[in-house]
């Protein structure tokens, strides 16, 4: 795998940069070029709130090969506070236990390591807020 | 434009053909299609298929087909919607016949999904790579969120869901194509291995080998081929978010909507007029959700459906009559087209001990990704 890609990702991934339309103000996340919403092309940078609900949920008992040692593991879809949606895993509990409007913190995590060599891949898992 | 009719169909069995490459199912189901209607050339072809690139490494379809239907020199093109490349290459023969530019056109599907390739990522090419599968989200995974949306929204169940798959196999045991040919209880699928909870195994369509061909030409011309054309007065395409986070709803399939209402209004018939129907019950939730979102019943109201048989064989509008992807099986390129020599079938009369009575007006609906892709056609017996 090309390491390009791993660099063009590291404000979305690691920073959690998402983008505020200023046409229409919806937030998307990662940043894109054109508005999902209005198709305004103007956007100004946010970073999301490191914390969000769980708007549906799933366990994954039958994984990728990637994720073989991790599963079952729970998935969901997080909403922030600022709108955003994002998919993420929820870890450090019982994955039964995700279901939806738990709140959940995103925190900086090893996501998998890709390809023979192993590349290490990063992003945000979701921890339920005690 | 022209109006259009089906007039042969061909398909292999759907199941693991170990037997049989790509090429060989393509040149079963094409023939099958072509005596059907005693038809010896095409004036194009359409091959839908998902992935042959890495279900078993090949690309460029289109020839490769044409070849070895010995009718090289013929134009061929490679249609790909994921598990909507059947539905979409149907809608793009339709449209070549309807403009006038060629008579006789061959719509295809295919796909080999048991030579050894990793399914579960091929799959998941069809979700969106950098925001969901890059997390571990597999496709099982994704309808899994759609169906705890609609749980949490509808107060649909996993018995709800079960019964879809009791529906679909009970039909499926009069279909000598079908997979999984066997009836399933209610006990068995909720007792069946999590997949991606609250999705067990036998709410999943299996892993399948396949083709399936119809033969389309003018309407006018038409009975050349068969005493029983079959119209096309409908043809509605939409596409949806890809990633489900993106979505409005993730309960609710907005590209199934679309593409039905389109459809519809090309038709001049509504849900109400439908008597038979194939719908992506790639998951059980997703037949749940597909049909509210075509119309045939109310939002939220699609979890009693198979329960209560409004749509089995003798209810309201008997929906996957052929057993559907769950028991007939889903090589996803092929279902497409699958599901429309199904409802050919049905409005030619000729479906056997599936028959629908009386069946005039029929409609199918294939989807692609999690529901980033939806086409719908509707039919009319002649
Ligand atoms: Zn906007």
């Amino acid at each position: 795998m090309p390491s390009p890609r791993y660099t063009r990702e590291i404000p979305s991934r690691y920073r959690l940069e998402a983008g505020r339309c200023k046409g229409c103000g919806k937030v998307v996340y990662p940043a894109r070029r054109i508005c999902p919403a209005c198709r305004a092309a103007d956007f100004e940078t946010v970073n999301l709130s490191r914390k969000g609900t769980v708007v549906t949920s799933t366990v994954i008992h039958v994984p990728p090969d990637e994720f073989l040692m991790e599963a079952p593991y729970a998935m969901a879809v997080v909403e922030t506070p600022e709108g955003a949606r994002l998919m993420t895993q929820v870890v450090d509990c019982d994955p039964s236990t995700v279901l939806p409007g738990m709140e959940v913190s995103l925190e900086f995590r090893l996501i998998r390591k890709e390809g023979k060599s192993g590349i290490l891949c990063y992003g945000h898992k979701g921890v339920p807020v005690a | 434009m022209r109006e259009v009719a089906i007039v042969g169909a061909g398909m292999t069995r759907f199941g693991e053909l170990w037997g049989q490459s790509l090429r060989d199912m393509f040149a079963e189901a094409a023939v099958g299609a072509l005596n059907d209607a005693g038809a010896d050339h095409v004036d194009s072809i359409y091959v839908g298929c998902m992935s042959g690139g890495q279900f078993v490494g090949q690309e460029h379809l289109g020839p490769l087909m044409a070849d070895h239907l010995g009718m090289t020199g013929v134009p061929a093109t490679h249609v790909e919607s994921a598990c909507a490349s059947g539905g979409v290459a149907l809608r793009l023969a339709y449209m070549e016949v309807a403009s006038g530019m060629s008579d006789l056109v061959l719509a295809t599907g295919i796909e080999k999904m048991n030579d050894g390739a990793d399914v579960t990522n091929v799959l998941a090419t069809a979700a969106d790579q950098e925001l969901e599968v890059y997390y571990g989200v597999t496709f099982p995974g994704l309808y899994a969120m759609i169906a705890r949306a609609h749980m949490a929204k509808y107060g649909t169940t996993e018995e709800d869901m079960a019964w879809v798959s009791v529906k679909n196999h009970r039909h499926g045991a009069m279909n000598d194509k079908a997979q999984f040919p066997g009836e399933v209880t209610l006990e068995q699928v909720m007792a069946s291995s999590m997949v991606a909870a609250p999705l067990r195994l036998l709410h999943c369509s299996p892993v399948t080998d396949g083709a399936a061909a119809v033969l389309l030409c003018p309407l006018e011309q038409a009975k050349e081929y068969t005493d029983r054309p079959v119209k096309i007065i409908g043809s509605g395409l939409a596409t949806g978010s890809m990633a489900l986070a993106d979505r409005a709803d993730p309960a609710d399939l907005d590209a199934v909507q679309r593409s039905a209402r389109s459809a519809y209004k090309m038709a001049g018939v509504g849900p109400r007029d439908i008597q038979v129907a194939e719908v992506h019950d790639c998951f059980s939730i997703a037949e749940i959700c597909c049909i509210e979102a075509l119309g045939f019943v109310e939002p939220g109201t699609g979890k009693d459906a198979a329960r209560e048989g409004f749509t089995a064989l003798g209810g309201c509008v008997p929906v996957n009559t052929s057993g559907g992807l769950k028991s007939k099986g889903h090589p996803v390129g092929a279902t497409g087209i699958a599901q429309a020599i199904e409802v050919f079938t049905q409005l030619q009369g000729k479906a056997g001990a599936r028959q629908v009575e009386n069946a005039r007006v029929g409609l199918t609906q294939n989807m692609g990704g999690s529901g980033a892709s939806s086409v719908v056609h509707i039919f009319q017996g002649v």
